[in-house]
């Protein structure tokens, strides 16, 4: 192993940016719970949803290590997203473009 | 990759850093299988709730949001001591962490006893999967996670077993990794269901 490549190695982290993230869950939860309590109408639902993406992100990123992984690690973890959001969005407009007699 | 033990069919001699991470590419594979398992219900909550906001918007209220919310904080913190324990026994630290992944297993349970009690709170208002839309796919999502919430204790049990008897190190903890892995993508998975049920409907 003479070249060393920065994937090739554990990436070993510190226990306190762990800390650091939970405690940035724990506010992201209590913001979204709190935040169900008011009506911003069809606002609550992005709200909702931009905040739980903000948690899985970092979720992903630190508990999971994402940030330290190779390019293909990243592709892997993407491309079911973008199937995902092709899956959802599709659907969708199928659903409300149908005209029902 | 190519040249690795070509030679050697057995693959006994593969190279630890390659096997390592083939390991972790091949789990990633798997995890995104798993977003397209749940990717479908998404797709049909989507939908229905399109097509049905009052229904999902007036049933919700029947869930119980403190259970949900409690739930939510025990998986992230389930998440975090997994998270230490992969870091713990990468850093040689055994018994710190087995005992982090026992944490861990007795939050996933702590999940698996409110589940429990909100499963059962909604058979004594007799709601059932067949009683709405909405109902069917809470109980399918919510059941289909518990799933993997049981799965995964299994992997924590197993993973927490051989950590004890010290059959990985700071040279060899790929099994924890990926074992973590798949807790942390349980995890993820519920961080949309919680809002997307729970709290808004």
């Amino acid at each position: 192993m003479s070249e060393h490549s920065h994937s090739e190695e554990h990436h070993v982290t510190s226990y306190k940016p762990y800390f650091i993230v939970w405690v940035i869950l724990m506010i992201l939860t209590a913001v979204t719970v709190y935040v169900s309590y008011l009506d911003f109408g069809t606002l609550n639902i992005v709200i909702a949803m931009v905040v739980a993406s903000i948690k899985a992100t970092a979720v992903a990123l630190f508990f999971m290590h994402l940030k330290f992984e190779d390019k293909i690690t990243w592709l892997f973890a993407i491309f079911p997203l973008v199937l995902l959001f092709l899956l959802i969005s599709m659907t969708i407009v199928d659903t409300f473009t149908r005209i029902t007699p | 990759m190519e040249q690795a033990n070509t030679e050697h069919s057995h693959g006994l001699e593969m190279d630890p850093q390659v096997e390592y991470s083939s390991s972790k590419l091949g789990m990633w594979l798997f995890l995104g299988t798993e977003i397209m398992l749940f990717g479908g219900l998404f797709a049909a909550y989507a939908i229905f709730r399109a097509k049905y906001p009052e229904m999902f918007l007036e049933q919700h209220q029947e869930l119980n949001r403190e259970m949900g919310a409690i739930n939510t904080c025990i998986l992230i913190f389930s998440s975090l001591t997994m998270a230490i324990a992969v870091t713990a026994i990468q850093k040689g630290k055994r018994m710190m962490s087995a005992i982090l992944i026992l944490v861990t297993l007795i939050c996933g349970l702590g999940f698996g006893v409110v589940k429990y009690f909100e499963y059962g709170a909604k058979f004594a208002h007799h709601i059932y999967p067949d009683t709405s839309i909405f109902f069917s796919l809470y109980f399918m999502m919510t059941g289909l996670h518990m799933l993997h919430v049981f799965i995964g204790l299994i992997v924590l049990g197993v993973l927490m077993v051989l950590t004890w008897k010290g059959t990985f190190n700071e040279k060899y903890s790929t099994p924890v990794e990926l074992g973590g892995l798949y807790w942390h993508l349980v995890d993820l998975i519920w961080i949309y269901l919680f809002p997307l049920l729970y709290l808004i409907g």
